[in-house]
């Protein structure tokens, strides 16, 4: 299933399950990352399931890329446990202050802002993998006409709630943060709370996550 | 009981609680953090008696001014660092590589890094900090670690637990040389770029920029030009890993970056010379070779060595 393994640098493994990106693929990828953790492999430090991609490091004291390689050919996969699914809903709040991106947008997808919010809210998304920042979730698929490129030079500063539309999908900034994603609002809605040390993120791989459109009265009347 | 501790007069640039980091959570976000001078930060430890992974303070740049008060105990500071003790009736200037003792009144005050970025001060005892996942290191974006995951702030008390008291002076004689190439592996995306694009990463100069910090490191020099795609599916990034976004300009990730990135990956830092990268300032000139794996994982194994060295010497 993974198509081919390469190093990335001298303390990873680059898996790569094809250039797909779908909930098929996707789900072999958190399969895999779900068994590779099972395992509890001696010298692993780190693994990061992602659309398509599986990175595994490990510490090159204990490990090197040939015997962690060797590991992971030899490993069992079994492909039958159903992924667990929750449903979540996710407020948003596109008033001008938060949706930094939005007359970019319009320019990139000429089409409106309130086709845009109409596309967007209400849609059923998928959650393919979390992280860049603690807890960010990727969430596909994006119709067609709502595909646009990152910016071009990275924002220094992406505020902390912010969402952001990128390619098929959108995340949420569960922190102040770098990011090129183009920004159309903001949750007030807590994504991640590190002091949850057993389940830190709201949003996992595998979940199922709805936007929905707030004024900006809800979203300062929002106690979180 | 906590009667030792440092009373914060000025609390420096970037100064943080940092050990080891922590592990086994990338897939939630949560990248290593930890010190990002690992050898400094080991030798800091070894320096003043402790276990090499106990918690220290790391500081960039400016470091802090640091009033202490309670029991006499013992420092040691690594890195390239300038700092005075000032006693009641003198000032000693300190010397990295070697413990001090404090006394009651004591001001501890660390000036400035030479020509680096980070410094480690380890204390003969433990901080009074809490650990999020096994590990005190602050990840200020996230909020995680000690200090409530914050940078150590003016007038805030550090609170000194188990002092050793059995405590005799250490000594170590090293000087931290500067590196005049960084060693890389290609990136999983090498190929997204056109041969000039590649002939410029590998032997033109590039400046880092005064946008670096524990996240990553931005550099600036001749662009280089991307001839498949600017973006790829996002995916795991690791530290040392050089993406290209599309004006061009490389970013090196450091121990506190994203975790996911769309950006084509060009090349990655050899683990042998991240300790080195990370303490280059802004301004500094930047030139990257390139080697392969089986060069880069002999290269590890000596520069452990070379520390594993370093540490039973104290």
């Amino acid at each position: 299933m993974i198509k081919n393994i390469s190093n990335l640098g001298d303390a990873a493994l680059y898996c790569d399950f094809g250039p797909e990106v779908n909930k098929e693929i996707n789900s072999k990828v958190i399969r895999y990352f779900k068994s590779i953790q099972k395992e509890n492999i001696d010298g692993i430090n780190n693994l990061t399931p992602s659309y398509n991609k599986l990175i595994i490091s490990f510490d090159l004291r204990k490990k090197n890329f040939q015997t962690i390689k060797k590991l992971i050919e030899n490993l069992n996969i079994t492909n039958d446990d159903e992924l667990e699914t929750n449903r979540i809903k996710i407020p948003v709040c596109c008033d001008e202050n938060f949706s930094l991106d939005i007359k970019r947008l319009e320019e990139k997808l000429q089409i409106t802002r309130d086709k845009i919010y109409e596309k967007f809210f209400g849609k059923e998304f998928f959650c393919y993998m979390t992280g860049f920042i603690a807890g960010m979730p990727f969430l596909g698929d994006l119709e067609n006409e709502l595909q646009a490129k990152r910016l071009e030079t990275p924002r220094v500063k992406v505020p902390k709630g912010s969402v952001g539309l990128t390619e098929q999908f959108a995340n949420v900034y569960t922190f102040e943060s770098p990011g090129g994603w183009n920004i159309i609002g903001n949750t007030p809605k807590v994504i991640f709370d590190s002091t949850n040390e057993n389940n830190p993120n709201l949003i996992n791989p595998g979940d199922v996550v709805t936007f929905e459109q707030i004024t900006k009265e809800q979203y300062y009347n929002n106690n979180e | 009981m906590n009667k030792n501790y440092f009373e914060v007069k000025r609390a420096g640039i970037n100064t943080t609680f940092q050990d080891q980091g922590r592990e086994n959570l990338y897939h939630i976000g949560i990248p290593f953090s930890g010190a990002m001078d690992n050898r400094n930060f080991q030798i800091s430890n070894k320096l003043v008696g402790n276990e090499v992974n106990f918690p220290i303070i790391e500081f960039a740049y400016q470091g802090p001014l640091l009033k202490y008060f309670g029991e006499n105990i013992n420092f040691a500071i690594t890195g390239d660092v300038k700092f005075i003790i000032r006693k009641k009736n003198t000032t000693i200037e300190g010397k990295c590589y070697q413990s001090f003792a404090l006394e009651n009144g004591d001001e501890l005050n660390i000036i400035s890094t030479n020509k680096s970025v980070y410094g480690y001060l380890a204390v003969s005892g433990e901080f009074d900090v809490n650990y999020q996942w096994s590990s005190c290191s602050v990840n200020t974006k996230a909020n995680i670690g000690a200090n409530n995951g914050k940078k150590i702030e003016d007038g805030q008390k550090i609170y000194i637990l188990n002092i050793n008291k059995n405590f005799s002076d250490k000594k170590l004689n090293y000087i931290n040389t500067k590196i005049e190439n960084i060693r890389v592996i290609q990136g999983t995306n090498f190929d997204y770029f056109s041969d000039e694009g590649k002939k410029i990463f590998f032997e033109k100069e590039f400046v880092i920029s005064k946008l670096s910090d524990r996240m990553g490191m931005r550099l600036e020099g001749p662009k280089i030009e991307n001839i498949v795609d600017t973006n790829i599916k996002s995916e795991g990034l690791l530290k040392g890993v050089i993406q290209v976004p599309a004006d061009g300009n490389p970013i090196i990730m450091l121990s506190d970056h994203g975790t996911i990135g769309g950006y084509p990956k060009i090349g990655v830092v050899i683990s042998a010379d991240y300790d080195k990268l990370v303490q280059l300032t802004p301004g500094s000139k930047i030139k990257f070779k390139k080697v392969e794996l089986a060069d880069a994982e002999t290269l590890f194994k000596l520069y452990d060595l070379e520390t594993q060295n370093l540490i039973s010497q104290i």
